[in-house]
């Protein structure tokens, strides 16, 4: 009898750095493991036959490079789901030096199973049992030694959230990559998993009997409690909403104001050293420089805050583990929209900003359920067109009805989206399962949640600043041209022209027009241009808006915006997550219709109700 | 009898996961959340309107689950 050993040695580049992958369950804090070790370095490889992004970071051990890669979270590795396909895709074709498999401590009874997967591959591996205080607190009791034994790898009980017993797994993990001479390649894991993996209950029972103690009874814990009133039937779903309220409230309240201080600090930079500095260049160069990059770089500024505070509140809702809760409240409406509850969760998601949203749906199985949540993200109300509700709603409803309007349009951005799943889930049809795991309620720390938000500013940064800079002298340059026009005898002014046929209808003006064109490539874009367009200053915009344009225009023009094409951006990760130009162009025109359609009844009604 | 017989509160002895047509995925995710032969998996609550149960396996993994699929849990209860 042979036993060939699945896995290949592969010899080693010399320029080649070892390489660590970390593997996982989803909700094991897998990913604060990897922060913990990887500090803020980390950043989005590129991994040729992979098809998601996976977060890399080099950390020096024992003197040289050592390359960590956070795999996603998967529940198996024999499993169906895209991040299954992609763990094993990973495995089968880069090398590695040393394999993290972070477990969740506390249900160790069923994620040992990973570990035991990992174990049947051959691959080297150290185990992390996470979250061990959770652990502690259940009364699961482990015995890391005899774990080890069984395992054959080296076992810790740690909590990457707290830093406890992370030390002594570092310490490990470098003693490790210190011995392994090349890294392992799996040739075919599901094979090898055929072959020698099936992990039968017996083997299971047999470990858990030795190594592991667990409660045979849950003591009333404050997560029974909690969901006890959060996930009441009668009460469950009017808190979500209360909820949600609760979150425009704070962003209207407190992330505006913050908004105000940057644009003043922006201001008076303008004024204090931009202008005395270009006073040198002739009035062309002057003007190209304060309203067309300046105005781009002013309004990127302006968005920090405001996006801080949106992701500090949605990473409380999210690592809090009430997001997940938020599904199972939905699933009994969003399973009859062809949907599910996961669908609702990243729907809510798109609130922030549509892009991670829709790269999200990889979560989702089936396809078909992939793509109907695709087509209803781009309606939910994202942080770049809060802005430009924001600066529209206070110009045009000067009463202090402004919480209530926006509100308004974040019921109607959820309407939309019903509304499109519903007509369109025959069309995409859904197979995939509903099995949602609720992780129990955390308290998410300081650090987890000032990490999210600096995460999601950085992000926003890199992908939106050359973006609305490149916007708003695209904005200048058709909004100036030809030279010595004004308004609406430029090119730009003249394309509004050309299409006021179809927008007077819905209320809309040339000059409102054109800022639509322009929110094409970014919404954060529009406000940006609509200083040029009117060629005054970002801070009289607001006053000209309240002048000429009416309320019912206006909140013609927030509908508008709210259902068409969020931005380019969107549109590129529409079509590589899809990966079909039809379904691309389909999503396209079909937002843009529903905009016009929603407009028109709208302005119409408003014009038929007396309303100017 | 399928798991979404059970009452809310009620505990059941899991006796097999029916498959359905030929959705293994549905199956081998189960596995992974720990409804294996004889775990204890008990119904926690029933969302309304024909909305999913939750669900606690053992005793710390709890999720949620639609009937649909919880109706292929097979349990027995003592």
């Amino acid at each position: 009898m042979t036993c060939h050993s699945p896995t290949v040695t592969q010899p080693r580049d010399e320029k080649a750095v070892k390489r660590v992958a970390l593997i996982g369950m989803p909700n094991t804090g897998k990913s604060t493991f990897f922060s913990r070790i990887t500090g803020v370095a980390a950043y989005v490889g590129n991994w040729p036959g992979v098809t998601v992004d996976l977060l890399q970071a080099n950390v020096k051990i024992n003197g040289e490079t050592v390359e960590f890669v956070d795999l996603p979270g998967i529940y198996d590795l024999n499993g169906y789901s895209e991040d299954e396909k992609v763990v094993r895709t990973f495995l089968e074709k880069y090398a590695i030096d040393l394999v993290i498999v972070v477990l969740n401590a506390a249900q160790i009874d069923r994620q040992i199973r990973l570990a035991l997967q990992v174990k049947a591959l051959g691959l080297p591996a150290v185990v992390m049992l996470n979250m061990s205080d959770e652990a502690k607190h259940y009364g699961v009791e482990i015995n890391s030694k005899e774990l080890s034994r069984h395992l054959e790898m080296p076992v810790f009980l740690i909590s990457a959230k707290y830093g406890k017993g992370y030390m002594k797994a570092y310490e490990t993990i470098c003693h490790q990559l210190e011995k392994t001479e090349l890294p392992v390649i799996v040739n075919d894991i599901r094979q090898v998993l055929a072959q020698r993996g099936k992990i039968s209950v017996d083997e299971i029972e047999i470990i858990l009997k030795d190594a592991v103690e667990m409660p045979s009874q849950l003591a009333q814990t404050l997560t029974a409690k909690l969901d006890s009133v959060l996930l009441h039937p009668v009460f469950g779903l009017p808190l979500f909403f209360l909820g949600m309220f609760a979150v425009f409230w704070i962003v209207w309240n407190v992330g505006l104001p913050s908004q105000d201080i940057m644009d003043s600090l922006t201001g008076w930079l303008e004024e204090t050293v931009i202008s005395p500095v270009l006073s040198v260049f002739p009035g062309v160069v002057q003007d190209f420089f304060i309203n067309g990059i300046w105005a781009g770089v002013a309004t990127v500024a302006s968005f920090v805050p405001l996006i801080v505070i949106f992701f500090i509140v949605m990473a409380i809702l999210e690592d809090s583990g009430y997001l997940s809760r938020a599904a199972y409240l939905m699933d009994a409406l969003m399973a009859r929209l062809g949907l599910d509850g996961r669908s609702f969760v990243l729907h809510m998601m798109g609130f922030g900003c549509n892009v991670p949203a829709l790269m999200g749906t990889r979560v989702m199985r089936s396809r078909a359920l992939r793509l109907l949540t695709m087509l209803i993200i781009p309606f939910g109300l994202c942080s770049a067109r809060l802005q430009v509700f924001v600066f529209i709603i206070a110009a045009v409803f000067p009463n202090g009805n402004g919480a209530l309007v926006l509100f308004s349009l974040y019921l109607l951005s959820f309407l939309a989206a019903f509304l499109t799943a519903f007509l369109f889930q025959g069309a995409f049809k859904n197979e995939d399962p509903f099995v949602l795991e609720l992780p129990p309620y955390r308290l998410p720390t300081l650090k987890q949640v000032a990490l999210r938000g600096w995460g999601e500013v950085r992000e926003f940064l890199v992908r939106a600043s050359g973006f609305i800079t490149v916007g708003c002298i695209a904005v200048w340059v058709i909004t100036s041209l030809p030279p010595g026009a004004t308004g609406l005898d430029t090119i730009g002014g003249q394309i509004g022209q050309f299409l006021s046929p179809v927008m007077r209808p819905i209320g809309i003006d040339p000059y409102l027009t054109l800022a639509l064109i322009f929110g094409f490539i970014a919404k954060e874009v529009v406000l940006g241009s609509l200083a040029v367009i009117y060629g005054l200053q970002s801070a009289s915009v607001g006053a000209h808006i309240a002048e000429t344009i009416t309320f019912a225009q206006g909140y013609s023009f927030c509908i508008f915006c709210l259902l068409y094409t969020p931005c380019l951006t969107t549109i590129a990760t529409i079509l590589n997550e899809a990966k079909s130009w039809k379904f691309t162009a389909f999503s396209l025109v079909f937002s843009l219709v529903l905009a016009w359609v929603c407009s028109f009844i709208f302005y119409q009604s408003a014009l038929l109700l007396g309303f100017q | 009898m399928g798991l979404s017989e059970l009452k809310a509160g009620q505990v059941g002895f899991v006796e097999s996961i029916q498959p359905h047509h030929s959705n293994d995925g549905l199956v081998h995710r189960l596995e992974a959340m720990g409804i294996l032969p004889d775990r204890a998996i008990q119904v926690l609550r029933v969302a309304w309107f024909g909305g999913p149960l939750h669900v606690r396996i053992g005793t710390t993994t709890e999720v949620a689950i639609r009937r649909h699929e919880a109706q292929q849990i097979r349990v027995k209860v003592c």
